[in-house]
């Protein structure tokens, strides 16, 4: 068996952008935004860096170039990767594969996307490679398949599945009120949800999360130099990724209220970590909440829930912030929006900062815990990554 | 002679329909009596062509037809077959093809090559295809008149239903009902010049005609089909013949409207579905001169499905705005929405025929799985290239899962329904829908399949399927 990457390396310096409708805003002034607040936590200088892996979807240039544009980094590798939603979680993933590997010593991973220089809202039609076959997939189109098949498969009527799934926007309006890096700031209700305008049934406009812009950076570096940089270091525990074809919706009994993508990638990522238990072990969760139906699935994929039985937990309070089990609570994609490219590793920024206590509002700082969890789960959706951290080596 | 005639026959009418006072209140007047058809933003004359065709295949082994036939004034490519395209969609495999363009009798013109054809024995069985979606000027009567509708029959000299006992002809050089290659309406000259010298003297001679050569007496015809672009043409050339107007067919105009080159045949279909072994139908199409055909109905046409027409008219929708019926024609032109992500191109579409237009999958030969759409490794036993392929166009499905998008169409029709669905053999297809109602669409309804145009990217009619809830196929049938 392959050696775990369990303790090699650790992240010691994190920055992100303000997420939001920067109009104002180049995608150079948002990596410059993230990148220089990642290197003043980490007290290095840009020189420091030997190579980045950068997280992007849409930039006009299909290579690294924005990310040599804006921080002039000396003609270093910048190894970009486009993997829709997760692609600030592979920057991570291949950036901590690059240190361990021995080939780099201290290496940055920054994730981007500027969606409002798109000229319209949403993320325009089509997934995949077919230009009629996918002729009208958008995303809320997509999320909205897992949620009227969840609830015929577990028998709960419209309402009260619609219910179930306005507690967890709810949740994260909440987390998000307390976040002031975040998109939107705004408490909601389960009947504004229920009584908002539907997007694409039976998700309506609360149950999806903005398009806005934004970046975030991570430095990476070995264990041990880490620890002679800083006495908070956080130790990468471990991480997992998982690849399922353009189009599950075509292959004969795909059930979509579980993803084989979900399932393997948080198996990989919870053996190198050497969690048994996530639901006891995992102390705070950033999932990928592009859709609250999407949080829901993950709850019971990445066995925080029973199978069929997340309502119980989400009616319990479970992922709440006072909850066994936080998740999203720096208020998720519904309240930060989903800049593609950034968010794997804005999910990250915020586990980060709660496993070094240093979280931006203190109302939102979780007590005594060691172990954080961030995952994207992206494309139409077919693709997860999930990675996790921890404050203290073992 | 060995007996030629029609084996197979049927008509297709759209899901959506106009009131004529609809169209009248828009100019501020009353409006005619009765509704028109009209197609979704997403049919043209091929799609209307292949859905009629389809359910004229419904009986007959496709893989023996060996001429396809496609007749339109309204032909969405100026160049290109679109013969070619239809007899694709249909899923037939080495036919001869021809269209047949520029003239309402367009459909009886190619009626003839197709019987001629298998008289000759050079064909066995050709299906003619007939479809219009013709445009008229604003606030003039035939805006409110035509209809949208296609109608389909197959040809040949075994199990037939309706014997061809005569045929005549009649050419008349007259600018009549026109429409320059750049225009989008039909241009109508003075009506009473029209009926007298066009429509009227072409029809009584060609009927004159056929009743003289064939020696068939008026008396020994049960039924007579007469074109007709308005509700008394057909009455009064009846009256001028000394024939009782209650042996004239209806021409469908109260319900559906004049359908061009699609008229003849779909009022054909109406007949011979309506008609007892042994009853002749005389049916004389106009258009630049006029045909005529003699038919004696036999003991086949019991197999034929009495409500034909009947089960489309039953099953529709109506569309309540003028704005609508003028967007979903193209005359209006709606925003399409958030722009496309993925790329067109010809060389796309030509290799993947197989998917896009004949909407093909593949059964694995090693473990027996089938899949949509051909997939070269097996997703269960990941054997490689061992598979037979089947068509799922004439299949029907049950929705496994769907969602109601309110933003991704259109802006003058955003909702958008995307279906994941499953097939009796377990099939797993993911389509769009088309022609419903928000209620129509449940986990668990039963949907069929149907071809239609997705937008013109790459400057090209791009066109593949769409599920709907049941009007073809009747109760969940496979």
């Amino acid at each position: 068996m392959a050696e775990s990457i369990k303790d090699k390396v650790a992240i010691v310096g994190m920055g992100c952008s303000k997420f939001g409708e920067r109009f104002d805003c180049s995608i150079s002034d948002l990596l410059i935004e993230a990148a220089y607040e990642a290197y003043s936590d980490a007290k290095i200088d840009p020189k420091d860096i030997q190579a980045v892996f950068f997280g992007n979807v849409r930039a006009n240039q299909i290579a690294g170039n924005p990310v040599a544009d804006a921080l002039k980094l000396g003609d270093i590798p910048i190894m970009r990767n486009s993997n829709w939603c997760c692609s600030g979680h592979v920057a991570l993933i291949n950036a901590c594969m690059a240190v361990a590997s021995g080939a780099y010593d201290c290496v940055m991973a920054i994730g981007a996307e500027k969606l409002k220089d798109t000229g319209f809202g949403g993320l325009g039609i089509g997934r995949g490679d077919s230009a009629v076959m996918e002729n009208r997939r958008t995303a809320p189109g997509s999320f909205g398949l897992i949620a009227t098949r969840y609830f015929s498969q577990y028998g709960l009527t419209m309402d009260e599945g619609r219910e179930m799934l306005a507690k967890i926007a709810v949740k994260n309006h909440a987390n998000g009120y307390l976040t002031p890096r975040a998109h939107f700031h705004k408490k909601i209700t389960v009947e504004e949800v229920m009584n908002a305008p539907v997007i694409a049934f039976p998700l309506t406009l609360y149950d999806c999360c903005g398009n806005s812009d934004g970046a975030s950076a991570a430095i990476i570096t070995r264990s041990d130099i880490g620890r002679s940089m800083r006495p908070d270091p956080i130790y990468v525990k471990g991480f997992g990724m998982s690849m399922d074809s353009v189009m599950p919706h075509l292959r004969p009994n795909f059930n979509w209220t579980s993803f084989p993508a979900l399932m393997n990638s948080s198996r990989m990522a919870y053996e190198m970590a050497g969690i048994k238990n996530p639901r006891a072990e995992i102390d705070v969760a950033e999932v990928h909440d592009c859709f609250s139906v999407t949080e829901m699935c993950i709850y019971e994929d990445f066995g925080f829930s029973a199978r069929g039985k997340c309502k119980e937990d989400i009616d319990g309070g479970f992922f709440e912030r006072t909850g066994k089990l936080p998740v999203n609570i720096d208020g998720g994609l519904k309240c930060f929006g989903h800049p593609v490219g950034a968010s794997g590793i804005r999910m990250t920024y915020e586990i980060y900062h709660q496993l070094q206590g240093t979280v931006d509002n203190s109302e939102r700082q979780l007590k005594n815990i060691s172990r954080g969890l961030s995952n994207t789960f992206g494309g139409p959706p077919q693709f997860s990554c999930v990675f996790i951290l921890g404050n203290e080596k073992g | 002679m060995d007996k030629v005639g029609i084996t197979s026959i049927a008509a297709y009418v759209p899901y959506y329909y106009v009131s004529r006072r609809t169209i009248g209140e828009a100019w501020a007047k009353k409006g005619a009596k009765g509704n028109r058809s009209i197609i979704n933003f997403d049919e043209d004359s091929v799609t209307l062509a292949y859905e009629a065709a389809e359910d004229c295949l419904q009986h007959i082994n496709r893989e023996k037809i060996d001429s396809l036939y496609f007749a339109s004034t309204t032909a969405p490519y100026a160049e290109k077959a679109h013969s070619a395209l239809v007899s694709t969609a249909l899923n037939l495999r080495n036919v001869f093809t021809a269209d047949f363009a520029q003239c309402t009798k367009a459909s009886t013109s190619a009626l003839r090559l197709a019987l001629d054809s298998c008289t000759c024995g050079r064909s066995k069985q050709a299906l003619l295809t007939a479809a219009d979606c013709r445009n008229a000027y604003p606030n003039t009567s035939s805006e409110q008149m035509l209809g949208d509708g296609a109608a389909a029959v197959v040809v040949g000299c075994e199990n037939i239903i309706a014997v061809v006992d005569a045929f005549a002809t009649t050419t008349n050089e007259i600018t009549d009902i026109w429409r320059n290659a750049a225009d989008t309406y039909i241009s109508v000259a003075e009506e009473r010049f029209v009926t007298k010298h066009g429509y009227m003297t072409e029809m009584v001679k060609v009927v004159k005609g056929i009743i003289n050569e064939s020696g068939i007496a008026i008396g020994d015809i049960q039924k007579f089909v007469f074109t007709t672009s308005n509700m008394k043409d057909h009455i009064t050339l009846a009256r001028k013949l000394g024939i009782e107007p209650a042996k004239v067919q209806d021409p469908y105009l109260m319900e559906v409207g004049y359908t061009g080159t699609a008229q003849p045949l779909f009022l054909l279909a109406a007949a011979i579905s309506d008609a007892q072994p042994g009853d002749r139908i005389l049916l004389a199409a106009y258009g630049n001169g006029a045909d005529a055909y003699i038919f004696t109905i036999t003991d086949e046409v019991k197999k034929l499905d009495k409500k034909m027409i009947e089960k489309y008219l039953v099953n529709r929708n109506e569309v309540k705005t003028y704005a609508r019926f003028l967007s979903y024609r193209e005359l209006l032109q709606a925003d399409s929405g958030q722009p496309y992500n993925i790329k067109s191109s010809t060389a796309a579409e030509w290799r993947l025929q197989d998917t896009y237009i004949r909407l093909y999958g593949s059964k694995c030969k090693v473990c027996g799985k089938p899949i949509f759409p051909v997939n070269r490794v097996c997703y269960n036993c990941g054997s490689v290239d061992k598979y037979e392929t089947f068509r799922a166009a004439d299949r029907t499905v049950q929705v496994f899962t769907y969602t109601l998008d309110n933003y991704a169409g259109r802006s003058d029709f955003p909702l958008v329904g995307n279906i994941v669905a499953d097939d009796f053999e377990g099939a797993r297809y993911y389509l769009t829908t088309t022609d419903f109602r928000r209620e129509d669409i449940q986990v668990g309804a039963n949907m069929e399949f149907t071809f239609r145009k997705i937008h013109n990217l790459a400057g090209f009619v791009n066109y593949y399927w769409k599920l709907r809830p049941l009007r073809r196929v009747k109760g969940g049938e496979q």
